[in-house]
């Protein structure tokens, strides 16, 4: 290993992830257990069941509900749907729409053998792997045709609600300089229990994630990249009560990044925490599979806690995700832990913090691309100093050589960007990562100096707290109110009327397929 | 520019102060100068320019000068401006609604609420709605508070709950009378397309029709929210952009107080 510019003892780093390595064995233990609606619909999606009903309910729901309601959810529905296929020589999507129409029941059919119903899905799932082992191929072969921005990946985000121009304005982004293009969210979605269908043009805040809107966008960030000769990536959230089905869209249609983070949905959605955690891990099996960079949303502690006090809260948050990814097979090439430029801006030798944690978090996840958050919480509608605080956080990321740099816009907390915040703020960054690009391999870190300070204090609080969640376990620390200063019971939030406990047929072939990059 | 570091404008206007015809202040006294920038669907070049000029004029700007344009994409293109303004207003006549109460220290409104209240205050706060933000509602309740200005959880004479986002209005009601609250606060970040205007209409409408809009005092803030906002739909009072937990805990300490005491 390298050896570290801050004086870091990397036997204690590894001592830390050991640690977070014990939570999410234990995490991973409990999930083995369960499935969940989300789950058994995404399993629906991925062997090609698609479309609505008249009242708009998605097909996989329809499906899943159906038996749901008949309390065998527990045998999984690849059970169900397998057998159904041996009865009626139908495909999965015709069979979908016969539980539709009121003209099949899957659980009233005879049933058969557990080896025949296998072999039964099987051809589906193979399809289904060859399609996502396609869409990796095709971005493999853009990236060594075309290419792609350096890093710090220049990230910006569309947000008008109406998918049509969201494509303008990712289009014009992209010709600006931005390397991913991420289609905020509408309000709510992330509570939805389905994901809605179709091309989209109402939302408020963002776009609903579809699989029709991430088809059109994928399409336009094609066209641009090759307009502009750099790849364009793609990103959408796979957090919400839909993780695992949003992944599996996300795969089936080559996106690149996916928000993808079990701890944000608890904390600040309020999802249930059994629940996520389950389709958290099927949601990065299929991520890592498909190649999706996931971003973590640690940055979202220090909105609500104190960025200088709770900075540790931060890494021992990576750090277990971190250890979460690796038990889902997903490569640290493709984990965008997330951290963030959060301090007061009034704080004397803030910025000297700032850049130790930023230079900490670059060593202990050496192999990352890390996500590095812009300044938001004191972003004050004075729009000349917060370009100025951009700024400080722009030096910061190519001198600790981040890998994803969401761009700070002057106008947060006033509205969602217009085409030129995004244009000042990519001009922000592309001048300093310019003016200022090997500076971290010019400057030193004095010995006995603040940043060297800091980044020890924040490992060592880490390593505190992490033991304090390896004895109590990580449902333990969330009750009460471990990260980001919000309590959130086992038992408590949206969803966990969706978990169900595996039964003796139950089978996910795509879990060990995936992981094994069949 | 070979206009120069120094302005040689013509400042043959009257450069005396009369607040009843107010105009913007560059480095003169009514000089009207004004900074603008935006965007404008047209491709890049000298016609976009003059049509920025063009729209400046019409906006009331004398002399105005495009200082830097740049084409944001294929058909958009962004101008820097200055102009000088020619519209005044009448400052000695603007009368803005405001809540009145006087802002107090944590100790100071702690102290009052001993002195005059003789119990903690409840308050139930929640971002309601579909509004995911809790950057509002954490800012004004949370105990760290925000920008030094400490939280009303952090209040001895406060009992607090904060619900968090996306609270429907039946919980957040459900809450309140589960807890005798005597004060709500509603916080609403997410503006577009009026939602917040639509949700806290509602929220008036049932605390009326379950008869408990007398018994309490509800407040909202946010950053498009004003105390005349706030008033128009039947709320106590409304506190904007840089506002604090501070501004909030003395009024509802003084209005209680108010209402105690009438």
């Amino acid at each position: 290993m390298n050896k570290s510019k801050l004086g870091l003892d990397f036997a204690r780093v590894d001592a830390a992830k050991q640690l977070a390595k014990n939570i999410a064995d234990q995490v991973q233990e409990f999930v083995d257990g369960y499935t969940t609606v989300t789950v058994e619909r995404t399993l629906c999606r991925l062997i090609g069941i698609d479309g609505v009903d008249e009242n708009g309910v998605p097909l996989p729901n329809v499906v899943v509900d159906s038996l749901l309601e008949k309390g065998v959810l527990n045998q999984g529905m690849l059970y169900f749907m397998g057998n159904a296929i041996l009865e009626t020589n139908k495909n999965p999507q015709q069979i979908a729409e016969d539980v539709m129409n009121g003209k099949l029941d899957l659980t009233t059919l005879p049933l058969h053998g557990i080896d025949e119903i296998k072999q039964a899905v099987q051809p589906y799932i193979d399809a289904c792997l060859t399609r996502i082992k396609g869409n990796v191929a095709k971005r493999n072969e853009y990236l060594s045709t075309i290419g792609e921005g350096p890093k710090p990946y220049l990230y910006i985000i569309v947000a008008t609600g109406n998918i049509y121009e969201d494509v303008v304005q990712a289009q014009a982004g992209a010709r600006q300089g931005a390397d991913v293009i991420a289609v905020i969210r509408t309000t709510g979605q992330s509570l939805l229990d389905y994901v809605p269908y179709g091309a989209t043009t109402e939302g408020f805040g963002g776009t609903f994630a579809t699989q029709e809107n991430f088809r059109i966008m994928r399409k336009a960030l094609d066209e641009v990249g090759e307009e502009v000769g750099r790849y364009i990536r793609l990103c959408n959230y796979c957090s919400g009560l839909c993780m695992p089905e949003i992944a599996a869209m996300g795969a089936l249609e080559r996106l690149d990044v996916m928000l993808n983070d079990a701890l944000y949905g608890i904390l600040f959605r309020d999802i249930n925490p059994q629940r996520t955690l389950i389709d958290q891990y099927f949601s990065r099996v299929i991520n890592g599979y498909a190649g999706v960079i996931i971003n973590t949303g640690e940055d979202n502690y220090l909105t609500t806690a104190d960025a200088v006090e709770a900075a540790h809260t931060v890494l021992a948050s990576d750090l277990i995700n971190e250890q979460l990814a690796l038990l889902a097979a997903l490569p640290e090439e493709q984990m965008g832990l997330g951290h963030a430029f959060e301090m007061d801006p009034m704080l004397e030798n803030g910025f000297l913090l700032e850049l130790a944690q930023a230079q900490m978090t670059r060593e202990i996840f050496p192999k990352a691309t890390l996500k590095y958050m812009p300044p938001t919480k004191f972003m004050t509608g004075n729009i000349f100093r917060g370009h100025i605080q951009d700024a400080l956080f722009n030096m910061i990321g190519i001198w600790t050589h981040q890998g994803i740099q969401l761009l700070g816009m002057p106008t947060e907390a006033i509205h969602t960007p217009f085409m030129s915040d995004r244009y000042l703020s990519i001009e922000n960054a592309r001048y300093i990562f310019n003016d200022m690009k090997s500076i971290g391999e010019e400057m030193e870190f004095r010995e006995g100096g603040i940043c060297r300070a800091r980044a020890k204090e924040v490992l060592d609080k880490a390593i505190d707290l992490l033991k304090q969640i390896v004895d109590e376990g990580l449902f333990t620390a969330l009750e009460k109110g471990t990260f980001g200063d919000v309590k959130r019971p086992m038992n408590g939030g949206k969803g966990l009327a969706g978990v169900v406990t595996k039964g003796d047929n139950y089978f996910n072939p795509f879990i060990q397929l995936m992981k094994d990059r069949k | 520019m070979s206009g120069g570091l120094y302005s040689m404008d013509q400042k043959d206007f009257d450069q005396t102060l009369d607040l009843t015809r107010v105009k913007p202040y560059g480095d003169t006294m009514n000089d009207g100068k004004t900074q603008l920038s935006f965007t404008l669907p047209v491709p890049c070049g000298d016609e976009a320019v003059e049509a920025a000029k063009q729209l400046l004029k019409k906006m009331g700007f004398d002399n105005p000068q495009v200082v830097y344009y740049k084409e944001l994409t294929k058909g958009f293109t962004f101008v820097n401006c200055y102009g000088s303004c020619t519209h005044t207003v009448d400052y000695s006549t603007i009368h803005v609604p405001k809540v009145e109460s006087t802002v107090w220290s944590m100790p100071e409104t702690d102290q009052f609420i001993r002195e005059h209240i003789g119990r903690k205050i409840v308050v139930v706060g929640a971002s309601t709605g579909t509004d995911a933000h809790t950057v509002g509602i954490d800012a004004i309740m949370n105990m760290k508070g925000y920008a030094g200005h400490y939280g009303i959880e952090r209040y001895d004479m406060f009992e607090a709950l904060n619900m968090g986002s996306q609270v429907p209005n039946e919980e957040f009601i459900a809450k309140a009378v589960e807890m005798h609250a005597d004060a709500l606060l509603v916080s609403q970040t997410v503006t577009q397309k009026d939602v917040h205007i639509k949700n806290m209409t509602e929220m008036i409408e049932m605390l009326e029709a379950e008869g408990l809009r007398d018994k309490l005092i509800v407040v909202c803030g946010g950053p498009r929210i004003t105390h005349e906002l706030a008033k128009e739909l039947g709320f106590d009072a409304g506190f904007g952009m840089n506002t604090y937990a501070d501004d909030v805990a003395s009024y509802i300490a003084q209005e209680m107080d108010r209402r105690m005491h009438a």
